[in-house]
């Protein structure tokens, strides 16, 4: 049982003064994931279908190439703002929260990373035409 | 971590049933979470069959005849019976609401009641409210200002700034939005809620306070207000039809506002 009254409880350590930039990036990068996600969607139905060659062709254009490196950089921002709001929300055991927001912080860093490389190997033509 | 299943001994329990009189022709069951810190038992749910004919037309009117006429030892807050004092919030069929003002003929068969969700419970329908006033208090909702008031008058308002605390002002502090809400479920150690931030929009609206400024300081942080995901339980709860969820909206606006983008 806590002797500390119940208003220094409820005040705590203070405001963080944080919190507008997190809730305005993840706004801002969902609005910019609406336009991506339809232009995803209609790129994809157009390369269905054709091979790997058909497909290096399509990426290496400019606005493809840029579209494409967009979306992979906003999704994994966008997606780990919301997992760090889900791991806030429910995961109360402190080692356990931090542990997990570092690893999603890292993980989405790196997936990113892996992403554009990807891309950017198959937009300059760097990537092997075998397979 | 979050627990999913009701630790031992709160687990719910069927609990004793109290038949009506056998000359009462329209009668209602109610059951009721009853709960005793002394008796060292788990809740339980009791039945009672309560003649329409004998008590008033709301379910406050129905536990207050419980505890006149049938059982004594059922423990519950109520002051006003009009809907202005708040004491005597609690979750009816499922939604938390007034019983002063929520009336018996809305429910088709047996009325459930309940204490106010994921509160500690003190006592049956009574709920530790504690934690709840504080972070009340810890808004400081009263008018801060640094003017001193006009000697021979009170501090002036025109009517259209007046008009922008309405939907806030009626606010009652029943807690039945807070606690309909599920990040006040799990973070209210740390999350204002909806009630509270209702009450601090109150005074970040009022043309007189001379403190929005700071009132917004203490606001910006990840759990105190961006704890709201819009989930709007809150405004569906409420019994006077507030809107908190627009009034937390309001104030992450206002957050966003005085700073450059």
């Amino acid at each position: 049982m806590s002797l500390r009254s119940p208003l220094a409880r409820a005040r705590n350590h203070g405001s963080a003064r944080d919190g507008v930039h997190h809730w305005w990036h993840q706004r801002l990068s969902a609005v910019l994931l609406v336009p991506l996600v339809i232009w995803l969607v209609a790129a994809l139905r157009v390369a269905a279908g054709g091979d790997f060659i058909a497909a290096r062709e399509w990426l290496a254009l400019p606005w493809n190439t840029v579209f494409a490196l967009l979306f992979t950089l906003t999704t994994f921002y966008h997606g780990q703002l919301g997992l760090q709001v889900v791991i806030e929300d429910y995961i109360h055991t402190r080692w356990l929260e931090v542990s997990l927001q570092v690893v999603v912080k890292l993980l989405a860093l790196v997936l990113a990373l892996m992403g554009s490389l990807a891309i950017l190997r198959i937009a300059f033509g760097v990537a092997p035409l075998a397979g | 971590m979050a627990e999913f299943t009701l630790p031992k001994n709160s687990k719910i329990q069927q609990g004793k049933h109290y038949p009506a009189g056998s000359d009462a022709k329209r009668v209602k069951t109610i059951q009721v979470y009853r709960w005793d810190p002394d008796s060292g038992e788990n809740p339980r749910v009791d039945r009672y069959d309560i003649d329409l004919d004998k008590c008033g037309p709301m379910v406050l009117d129905a536990i207050i005849y419980i505890k006149n006429h049938v059982d004594a030892t059922l423990s519950f807050r109520r002051s006003c019976r009009e809907g202005i004092c708040g004491s005597c919030a609690m979750n009816i069929g499922g939604t938390n609401t007034l019983a002063c003002t929520k009336a018996i003929a809305d429910f088709k068969g047996d009325i459930k009641i309940y204490p106010l969700p994921h509160m500690q419970v003190i006592k049956d329908l009574i709920p530790d409210m504690t934690n709840f006033y504080a972070q009340h208090a810890a808004i400081k909702p009263w008018m801060q200002t640094q003017s001193p008031p006009p000697p021979d008058k009170e501090r002036l308002q025109s009517p259209e700034d007046r008009d922008k605390l309405d939907g806030l002002y009626e606010c009652i502090m029943c807690a039945c939005c807070s606690t309909a809400c599920p990040s006040y479920w799990w973070n209210s150690d740390r999350y204002l809620g909806p009630a509270t931030l209702l009450q601090a929009y109150r005074w970040i609206a009022d043309s007189r306070d001379e403190a929005k400024g700071e009132r917004l300081d203490e606001l910006e942080d990840p759990f105190r207000v961006y704890r709201c995901h819009t989930i709007m339980n809150c405004t569906s709860a409420c019994p006077k039809g507030l809107n908190p969820a627009k009034a937390i909206a309001k104030i992450k606006q206002e957050l966003v506002n005085r700073r450059g983008l």
